[in-house]
């Protein structure tokens, strides 16, 4: 049986306490809403983005629970400097571990301090949670001008 | 049935007793006895509404009102008999009056799309409370879209009471409707719905009450309170999901159009026109959920034998024992304080986000609701983006009660 400590590990009520990056971006070349309607989480990420397509700064901010935020500050400190094709790689392993089997290993290698989110796929209703900040980045890149959902 | 029927009578409220009738109830999660508090969503569903269902899919499976052979006539006789149970229990006045849906929201669709589309116009006013669950919103949203009326909105105040006040200043001559829900699933306030239908009466606007919360709670008289649109759902009164009722005045629904067309509501059809049923079959087009409505009178007649005396006592006593504990626990801010209230409690714990909260009691076997609860403009109001929901009902225990608190306590102690 997998134990609260597997989704709740230190570094995730870490980073809800004293969330990374947190605030707004000004100025920023791109931005984006996202909303997860089943438990009224709300996010704003702003992005600057440079010629070379590389993320130069990322910045969020919103009300969410535990697991976005620290989903979403985590992953402003992983992307910074990273370019958009990297941003693309790691959404789809990150998008993976969330959603693997139980018995699946992260990706380490390619996600790196973002694996400490795997335990989320053991909860079934927190993974929209945990990738909200990511659907919204690549909303914001996509420039869909649609707030992003996780549903 | 008869035979399911006898297993709802309860001799008198013996929580014990009470509790061994609903067989979800005896469960672990997570290596934890189940303690089930999340009943404003849905309640669990004693035995003999489990039985009364099953019945009907083991010996009288057939279709309604069309069949001349033995099992559609039984199933036709018990799913009239529902009707009759059901209109006695909320006292409406006739059994055409009762017209069975899937649910409130279906309930108040069609009285927004039949009846408001015939009767609201272009400027009119509907009048609503700031407490509404979105099916007592969005309907009426829709449907001034359409026709060019106005929604406005009764205010209410930080306990969660509604501004009767300024409710008396918003009606006029213009409004034409008035929705109240008569219990809120996010607050937990009864609102005052006697005095405000003899207000909207006034003015001759008509009053659809949501009685979705409120039925298995607190006893309705829809002929005392001249209610003129009453929408309920089974599932939240121990019954099936899926299944509910629209009580209306004959006189309005005689003058509605039909909502749906189909089998069923018909009397008469050629390709020229087509003549519909008299009441109630007119607004039931095609085949209803038979076994559910069958079901959802089990469960109204399981409501009747316990009483609404003992029911309410029990609740009472319930309720207040768990809100001295919520005001005794650091941190914990209560959404929802109002002075008539039932069932519900509504909170925000200071540094843990409720979906957290519903995660981490989970574990322990807790169930609550974390969210908004379908009332959005309820969150906007106390400005919060969601709420941690625990709402109780007849079978639930003090022990229960300590074991939610038991277990805020470990949430509060991991994210201290
Ligand atoms: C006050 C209130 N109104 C309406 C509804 C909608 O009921 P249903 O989903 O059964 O149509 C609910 C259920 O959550 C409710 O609590």
């Amino acid at each position: 049986m997998f134990s609260l400590g597997d989704l709740y590990k230190e570094v995730i009520i870490d980073h809800t306490k004293a969330p990374r990056n947190f605030g707004k971006l000004e100025p920023c070349s791109h931005d984006a809403e996202g909303f997860n309607p089943l438990c009224g989480d709300q996010l704003h990420v702003y992005l600057q983005i440079n010629d070379d397509n590389i993320i130069e700064n990322v910045k969020f901010e919103g009300q969410g629970c535990s697991i976005s935020t620290a989903s979403a500050s985590l992953m402003t400190q992983v992307l910074k400097g990273k370019s958009v094709d990297e941003f693309n790689a790691l959404f789809g392993a990150f998008h993976d571990m969330a959603t693997a089997d139980m018995d699946a290993q992260p990706d380490e290698e390619t996600l790196g301090k973002l694996a400490v989110l795997a335990g989320v796929k053991e909860f079934p209703s927190r993974i929209k949670c945990a990738t909200l900040c990511w659907h919204t980045v690549k909303s914001a890149i996509e420039d869909a001008g649609q707030p992003a959902r996780t549903e | 049935m008869v035979k399911a029927l006898k297993a709802c009578w309860v001799s008198n409220m013996n929580i014990e007793q009470i509790r061994n009738d609903f067989p979800t109830l005896h469960q672990e999660v997570f290596g934890h006895p189940l303690v089930y508090l999340d009943n404003a969503a849905t309640t669990q569903k004693p035995q003999c509404v489990i039985d009364t269902v099953r019945h009907y899919y083991e010996k009288d499976n057939s279709n309604i009102h069309r069949g001349v052979h033995s099992l559609s006539e039984r199933a036709t006789k018990d799913y009239e008999a529902a009707r009759e149970t059901i209109r006695d229990f909320f006292n409406a006045k006739s059994a055409k009056e009762v017209i069975f849906t899937r649910g409130t929201t279906e309930s108040i669709n069609l009285v927004a799309s039949s009846w408001g589309g015939a009767n609201i116009g272009k400027d009119d006013e509907i009048l609503i409370t700031h407490m509404e669950h979105h099916s007592n919103i969005v309907p009426w949203q829709m449907l001034c879209e359409r026709v060019g009326a106005k929604l406005k909105v009764i205010p209410m105040n930080e306990a969660g009471e509604l501004d009767l006040a300024a409710y008396v200043e918003l009606l006029n001559e213009r409004t034409k409707l008035v929705g109240i829900v008569h219990m809120s699933n996010a607050l937990g306030t009864i609102n005052p719905i006697a005095d405000m239908i003899k207000q909207a009466h006034q003015v001759g606007a008509k009053v659809l009450v949501d009685g979705a919360q409120a039925a298995a709670h607190i006893p309705t008289d829809i002929q005392a309170l001249d209610i003129d649109f009453y929408a309920t759902s089974a599932h939240k009164m121990y019954g099936p999901t899926g299944v509910g009722v629209l009580i209306a005045k004959e006189e309005l629904l005689d003058a509605m159009p039909p909502y749906q067309g189909g089998g069923d509501m018909i009397l008469m059809v050629t390709f020229e026109k087509t003549q519909y049923n008299a009441l109630p079959h007119k607004f039931e087009a095609g085949t209803p959920n038979i076994a559910g409505v069958i079901g959802f009178g089990a469960a109204i007649t399981y409501i009747q034998n316990i009483g609404f005396d003992a029911i309410m006592q029990r609740e009472k006593e319930l309720l207040n024992y768990a809100t001295k504990k919520a005001q005794a626990f650091e941190g914990l801010k209560q959404i929802g304080t109002a002075k008539d209230k039932a069932c519900v409690l509504s909170f925000v714990l200071d540094g843990v986000h409720p979906h957290d909260l519903g995660t981490i009691l989970d574990r322990e076997g807790v169930a609550i609701r974390a969210g908004h609860h379908c009332a959005m403009p309820v969150m906007q109001f106390y400005k919060v983006p969601a709420t941690a929901r625990a709402s109780f009902s007849i079978y639930n225990t003090e022990a229960e009660v300590d074991a939610l608190f038991d277990a805020l306590t470990k949430a509060r102690d991991m994210f201290a």
